[in-house]
């Protein structure tokens, strides 16, 4: 049995407003993918993450992580397979120090204080932070916060990353320094962007939600170069497959323009 | 609203200072917290006229300042900032209280201007040795080591929230406050009423904040509990440093020291 399959069934949710987020989502995600999930704003993306690790329950349709139910019972079990990195690291980052951050997840699982010292100098040298061990949250750049964040649940050694426009608000080089450290994940990896230049390169298959649905689910490549249904979708081709505005040449053969 | 950024700012470089290494930087915080408690017990505990035996007291400051190397001039300017708050408190004294107290050659002394003083002198020795104690420890390791000497840790948890998202909430208000001054054009804007609107959305973020980090803490497995990894060692060092100070801080509370300095001097010199 594998941890690594996220397994969404008729999933419907309606907040206690009326508003109907998620009419009826279905999909599969197998061990070691990587997804992208892309749609406009309210479509639906942040309701379907907050499902995948219980902070909200659906109204309608069931969710299945390792073939595990998801369920009250369930939960603490689950919440450890799946590490969720939310949108504002000033969210996930509460602790006072860099360290303290990141021991929270292993020590709330029990680890022994060595195992969680080496654990935690293992991770944040994965992210490439491991000089900030000692600093408090709030004297870190965006970037730093971001790969901080990363490590928070890179420590409880998740089987499967959920993150939430992982690329917003940093600056090219931390945007590239960030891809590179997640294309070399292992984990089956979950992503929610508008930044569709990054689905296109980490992803292997893309979601398009739209309007609480499932538009299309398919290879990233194929669903990007599908121009009809982006722009139902409210959506746009990634730059790197849009022509050279200066020049007019085109990536693709063809002027898209 | 600089002047609130501006004051965050300050915030954060007393924090910084905690960073430094000194003999007193590192002692364990107990030591130091103890410390404090102590000589803040006896400062606070002479009755309202007396102001010569406060004197003394000021040896710890100063010596604390001089050994771990904190500037003074930037302590002196944080206690500064405290006395507008410390006057108001004692201005009235010199007005109730007319009775002569002290007789200086032809000058008399009020016992009110005795009291004010000896309030504003308080005030600055407890101030400035909260302020020393936060430069040498850190906030984090004060309340750590409160949690540890017995205060329950609801308070200990509160206390490291609050100083975790006071600079995320004072930088989100420093921006709206901003984003309306832009749009009042140097006038009023619309006055205090949108400044209830301004609090009350201030106060739904926080909200909505507080849910966002209460999620991203249970996704991270927490329970209720809050654990905590932090060696600390209360030895030699420590006992010795807790044993010193107290036994002068109530050595100066027992004994009158100027005074007694001062008969010492009359005797001799009679």
């Amino acid at each position: 049995m594998s941890h690594h399959i996220v397994e969404v069934k008729n999933l419907r949710h309606v907040y206690s407003d009326g508003t109907v987020a998620l009419k009826d989502i279905s999909f599969v995600i197998t061990h070691g993918e990587s997804v992208g999930i892309i749609g406009a704003n309210g479509a639906g993306k942040s309701t379907l993450l907050q499902h995948l690790n219980g902070c909200l329950e659906p109204t309608g349709g069931t969710i299945h992580i390792g073939h595990t139910p998801l369920s009250k019972g369930t939960l603490p079990d689950i919440r450890r397979t799946i590490g969720m990195v939310f949108q504002d690291p000033d969210d996930q980052l509460f602790m006072p120090t860099v360290f303290d951050d990141v021991a929270f997840g292993p020590l709330n699982l029990g680890y022994s204080p060595a195992d969680i010292e080496e654990r935690v100098t293992e991770v944040l040298d994965l992210v490439g932070a491991g000089h900030l061990r000692d600093k408090p949250p709030y004297h870190l750049s965006g970037g730093e916060k971001k790969r901080v964040a990363i490590a928070t649940v890179l420590s409880m050694s998740p089987d499967i990353l959920v993150m939430d426009e992982p690329t917003n608000g940093l600056d090219p080089f931390a945007r590239r320094q960030l891809m590179k450290l997640l294309r070399d994940f292992e984990h089956t990896r979950i992503f929610t962007s508008h930044d569709l230049d990054m689905v296109l390169e980490l992803c292997n298959r893309v979601i398009v939600l739209h309007e609480g649905e499932v538009w299309a689910d398919g290879p990233a490549l194929e669903i990007f170069s599908n121009d009809k249904l982006l722009a139902e979708c409210r959506l746009e081709k990634p730059l790197s497959m849009q022509g050279c505005p200066a020049c007019g040449s085109d990536p693709k053969g063809s002027l898209q323009y | 609203m600089a002047s609130i950024n501006r004051a965050v700012l300050d915030l954060k470089s007393l924090d910084l200072l905690a960073n430094r290494s000194s003999a007193i930087h590192r002692l364990d915080a107990r030591a130091k917290v103890i410390v404090t408690l102590i000589f803040i017990l006896c400062v606070v505990s002479y009755s309202r006229y007396e102001l010569t035996a406060l004197f003394p007291f000021f040896v710890f400051p100063i010596i604390m300042i001089s050994l771990s190397g904190l500037p003074p001039l930037f302590i002196l300017k944080k206690i500064i900032l405290l006395c507008p708050f410390v006057i108001a408190v004692g201005i009235f004294n010199p007005v109730f209280d007319r009775e002569t107290f002290v007789h200086l050659g032809f000058i008399e002394i009020s016992g009110g201007w005795i009291s004010f003083i000896s309030i504003l002198t308080r005030s600055i020795l407890t101030v400035g040795a909260a302020f020393i104690l936060l430069g040498v420890t850190g906030f984090t390791a004060v309340c750590q080591a409160l949690e540890s000497l017995g205060m329950p840790p609801v308070f200990a948890v509160q206390l490291l929230f609050l100083y975790r998202y006071i600079f995320v909430l004072t930088e989100e208000s420093a921006r709206t406050s901003r984003a309306r001054e832009l749009r009042s054009f140097g006038k009023k804007g619309q006055g205090i009423s949108s400044f209830g609107s301004m609090v009350g959305h201030l106060l739904l973020r926080t909200w909505q904040r507080a849910e966002r980090i209460h999620m991203a803490m249970l996704a991270r497995g927490f329970t209720g509990e809050f654990h905590a990894c932090r060696q600390s060692h209360f030895g030699t060092p420590e006992l010795r440093f807790v044993f010193a100070w107290s036994a002068l801080f109530i050595f100066l509370r027992l004994q009158n020291v100027p005074q007694l300095l001062g008969s010492l001097i009359t005797r001799l010199i009679l």
